[in-house]
């Protein structure tokens, strides 16, 4: 069996054995039998079915699909920008979702409209936020070869959103201003099954895109000259990563708030596993482990309370800092 | 073949080429030369497809190459550039293969003929042994031959290649343009390369287009010896030994 094989069939174990544990982990002590039980709907208490299916359950869910798509993302973004520190994150991509957010949650209120905290309004907001970050990042891109600039671009946007945020929250009234700053706290556990009913289509649509772009993300590796000499349609494939990228990132960033170092760490820690850069080994590969770590992280949160992005920043720092140092060296 | 009909390309503001009207030969290898910033790889990105403002027609093998789809193109013309290529965990094998992007399907799944043209491509530059290497690995001469490779695995009537021998050391660039002269010849290829390797150009190649702006002139390798231009442009003599 190869090398690859065999990695693949440890990370998939790995995630199907952190989601069991993250069912069986949290505020109330329930025995993996009694979980078993809730999830195939055998004899147990209700208030341990409920707890099971509708807050673990759906909890490790989003940590499975958010980690995925997040990781996801960043790999296409760092194949995209050929830049090794590329990510929804670090791009501005996830602040743009947050604008896009704050503005929905507090400005609504302002306008006089009621606050309407409904599912498809966060998610389109963050979408629209989104998108017009990426936008604004190609269209800079187009002029300005450099990187450098366009992250440094995408730092100054961070910074200019959370100004224009504290602006909002400054003028908003008290009871969104609390639902707001939860909200950038990130959280997997806010996560209504409604939302989740918009979640996993949005990520799982984002993903099939994203298998689509595997053959021009190879060509990428390349640069987009060369891969433009080999066929490949610079202007549909940008279009359907940015597509790709609002769909994983903007529907996280909606629901679990901006969660960062995720997507920016987890497709380094795969190169490194798998040592290849062929997207058709690093796209599954930087998808379970984004969600395995993901899971990883939201099983601490929960042994610990503590909130889930202080726990991401601190496994995906050390992973960053070794990335700079390799890539400077 | 390439063809040039009153074409004109610019730098910004400034006109590098004016109404050129060029044939550039098929079986043949063909040197570009010219000076610094007189518009060899703003020539070269033109005919690759990379580079759309320009007046005039360029037509390859007698098709327009603004009427061709970027799928068409690259089975018709492959380009290898300057442009640094040593991506981590990228193997030697898998930058060949990429050649093989325009025949492959949606995920890229190669079959075995595609296979045999990156083992032929890669023999063809001396470099079989370093199919598993990966670019980062490398040296900029041996990532330049891999380029290179990746260029034939596309199998494209013509290859342009931007100063190719610049990375090399001397023995290894006769030998690459040994092997361009070859592939030319053997295989009826059209190539074209930029460099600023006079004694080379002369030596090993068919024909020398020679850019003196707004200018082209294309002329066997004989007759442009003969012709007193590059002394003129260059400010040189040419000793052939």
């Amino acid at each position: 069996m190869s090398r690859h094989s065999i990695l693949f069939i440890i990370l998939t174990l790995t995630t199907i054995g952190l989601f069991c544990l993250d069912l069986s982990v949290g505020a109330v002590n329930i025995a993996p039998g009694d979980v078993w039980k809730a999830l195939t709907g055998g004899d147990c208490p209700p208030v341990t079915a409920k707890i099971v299916i509708n807050i673990r359950l759906v909890k490790a869910v989003v940590a499975l699909m958010a980690g995925g798509a997040l990781s996801v993302s960043g790999l296409q973004m760092q194949t995209l920008f050929r830049n090794p520190l590329a990510g929804p994150y670090v791009l501005g991509i996830s602040s743009g979702a947050s604008l896009g957010v704050a503005l929905f949650i507090l400005g609504s209120p302002l306008l006089g409209l009621s606050a309407v905290f409904s599912s498809i309004g966060i998610a389109g907001a963050a979408w629209i936020g989104a998108a017009a970050v990426l936008t604004l990042i190609a269209a800079v891109g187009h002029r300005i070869k450099d990187i450098m600039v366009i992250l440094i671009l995408g730092m100054m946007f961070s910074s200019g959103v959370g100004a224009i945020v504290q602006i909002l929250q400054y003028l908003s009234r008290e009871e969104s201003l609390k639902a707001f700053v939860i909200w950038t706290m990130g959280s997997l556990g806010d996560v209504t099954s409604g939302q989740l009913m918009i979640l996993i289509p949005a990520v799982v649509a984002g993903l099939i895109l994203a298998v689509v772009t595997i053959k021009p993300l190879n060509l990428l590796l390349l640069g987009e000259e060369y891969a433009r000499t080999m066929g490949l349609n610079l202007r549909r494939t940008r279009s359907l990563l940015f597509l790709s990228t609002t769909l994983l990132a903007g529907t996280v960033t909606a629901y679990c708030g901006p969660i960062g170092f995720i997507g920016l760490a987890m497709p380094h820690v795969a190169r490194m596993a798998m040592s290849d850069s062929d997207h058709r080994v690093l796209l599954p590969a930087t998808m379970l482990t984004g969600a395995s770590v993901l899971l990883l992280c939201d099983i601490i949160s929960k042994l610990f309370t503590l909130p889930i992005n202080a726990i991401t920043a601190l496994l995906g720092i050390p992973i960053v800092i070794w990335v700079v140092l390799r890539t400077k060296s | 073949m390439i063809e040039l009909n009153d074409f004109s390309i610019g730098y910004g503001k400034r006109a590098l080429l004016k109404d050129v009207s060029a044939t550039i030969g098929s079986g043949s290898l063909t040197a570009l030369i010219g000076r610094n910033g007189s518009g060899k790889s703003t020539l070269l990105r033109a005919i690759a497809g990379l580079n759309g403002s320009f007046d005039g027609i360029i037509s390859i093998d007698g098709h327009d190459l603004r009427s061709m789809r970027p799928q068409r193109l690259a089975t018709t013309v492959a380009l290898v550039t300057t442009e640094r290529t040593r991506v981590a965990n990228l193997h030697c094998e898998d930058v060949v293969a990429m050649g093989r992007a325009p025949y492959t399907n949606w995920i890229g799944r190669m079959q075995e003929i595609d296979r045999q043209i990156v083992s032929h491509a890669l023999s063809a530059v001396g470099m079989s042994d370093y199919a598993r290497r990966t670019m980062d690995s490398m040296s900029d001469g041996e990532c330049q031959r891999i380029m290179i490779a990746r260029a034939l695995a596309q199998t494209t009537p013509v290859i342009l290649l931007d100063e190719p021998t610049s990375f090399l050391d001397l023995p290894n660039r006769y030998d690459l343009c040994r092997l361009l002269h070859r592939l030319a010849h053997e295989e009826g290829k059209c190539i074209l390369f930029s460099t600023h390797e006079l004694d080379i150009a002369l030596k090993l190649s068919d024909s020398i287009a020679l850019i003196d702006p707004p200018a082209l002139h294309c002329l066997p390798t004989e007759k442009m010896i003969g012709s007193n231009m590059i002394p003129r442009l260059f400010g040189i003599e040419i000793g052939m030994g």
